[in-house]
């Protein structure tokens, strides 16, 4: 049985197919956002209180190389489907970072299913944000170094400001904001606002899946336009990535539940971090072809189908 | 008020993503523009429908309004180091504006 939430982004994907003028408030999708971050950052916060924090530290760096290293994976394949530098750096820089949306239908399945999962996974969110931009950065701007017409005028963002951008951004700060406060405040202090960032959750979520499945079903006339590369990339790069994220999980010695999350964090594809940050500092690449990867491919498949797989997964496994 | 105190200038309009508005507006002002004016705006081209949706799909209208050498040096800039990868859109117009200094 498909869950409620994901019913809802079905509904957005069928609104937007049948040109319905449904569409939400800018305002309210910025709320949405803001609010499933925090509160996603909150419940993660409370776990983190009850812990030692030097127990998180290999689960951390295990997160960290995770995103980074999916890029440089991805590159060699993607430039044998024949895309070029900068849109194989930009694609697998959108695959290295997460969704967090994607997480978050992942908790309510794992919750529903009655698996039980590490508290804290949102810090493994948290810290799997960035390094998977950086490193298609990296892939970028190396491949723009050695080759030999280099285009002078392509406006370069500094290292400080792309950092600032994404450090600094809505997603992280709200993740780890949310993280701190949560373990500052613990059980006690987060009571009196539970019935605001805990309990509505799952209907918020679902209020906003409905947002992204317009977002995504707008996207989806691209797919035809990118053709059969995309598609191929979109469907086959999560499963693939999934293993790899299980593999991390089961090394870390995580529960059933934190290798499903481990492998649907790598299965992810970023629409919200990952595109901002590389049009500003890879413009070349083609910024529809990613996003329309990433959003309009790989996203519903992991919402259907890549989630309920990765759990499969992570019982076979544990 | 007669209309002797009305100073001619030039309105440049930029329309562009939205992830470069912060670096659009520092060549502006490095370039010599004082102030600026931005809407979220929303529409399309030859190059496809920005409905601003969400993030990533967001477009800006930074309005400046400078002397026309001024204008026409940041719209040549911008010309040379933002449209080869951006879209964007602009146009200038002359205004009249009544406290010159401020521009």
């Amino acid at each position: 049985m498909i869950d409620v939430v994901v019913l809802f982004f079905i509904l957005g994907v069928f609104a937007r197919l049948v040109g319905s003028d449904l569409r939400l408030p800018e305002a309210l999708y910025e709320t949405l956002s803001i609010y499933l971050l925090l509160a996603i950052g909150l419940k993660g916060g409370l776990e983190l209180s009850r812990q030692p924090l030097l127990e998180l530290a290999p689960q951390a760096l295990a997160a960290l190389a995770l995103g980074f290293i999916i890029p440089l994976l991805l590159y060699p394949v993607l430039r044998l489907l024949r895309l070029g530098t900068a849109d194989a750096a930009a694609l697998g820089a959108h695959y290295g970072s997460v969704s967090v949306v994607t997480f978050a239908v992942a908790i309510t399945a794992l919750s529903k299913a009655g698996i039980a999962y590490e508290s804290h996974a949102a810090l493994w969110v948290a810290l799997m944000e960035a390094p998977g931009i950086v490193a298609g950065i990296l892939l970028a701007r190396r491949a723009e170094r050695s080759a030999t017409a280099t285009d002078s005028k392509t406006p370069r963002a500094g290292w400080w400001s792309l950092s600032h951008e994404v450090l600094f951004g809505k997603s992280v700060l709200l993740l780890i904001g949310g993280l701190v406060i949560g373990a500052i405040a613990g059980d006690k202090g987060i009571a009196p606002i539970q019935s605001v960032f805990i309990d509505p959750f799952k209907g918020v979520l679902a209020l906003f899946l409905l947002e992204l499945g317009l977002v995504a079903g707008a996207r989806l006339a691209e797919v035809r336009r990118f053709g059969l590369t995309v598609v191929l990339v979109g469907l086959a790069a999560p499963p693939v990535l999934a293993c790899l994220g299980a593999f991390t999980g089961v090394m870390l010695g995580l529960s059933t539940g934190g290798v499903a999350i481990f492998a649907t964090l790598a299965a992810s594809a970023s629409y919200i971090a990952a595109p901002t940050a590389m049009r500003i500092a890879v413009p070349q690449a083609n910024a529809a072809l990613s996003i329309t990867a990433a959003l309009a491919v790989t996203f519903p498949f992991n919402l259907l189908f890549g989630i309920p797989l990765y759990i499969a997964l992570a019982k076979a496994v544990t | 008020m007669t209309t002797e105190t009305r100073h001619s200038k030039t309105m440049l309009v930029i329309i562009a993503e939205a992830v470069i508005e912060k670096s659009l507006i520092q060549d502006a002002l490095e370039l010599g523009t004082h102030g600026w004016t931005v809407s979220e705006v929303h529409g399309g081209s030859l190059e496809g429908v920005r409905d601003g949706a969400w993030e990533a799909d967001r477009t800006i209208e930074l309005k400046l309004i400078c002397d026309t050498a001024v204008a026409d040096t940041i719209a040549d800039h911008v010309l040379e180091t933002y449209t080869p990868h951006y879209s964007v859109a602009m146009y200038l117009s002359e205004v009249r504006v009544l406290r010159p200094e401020r521009f």
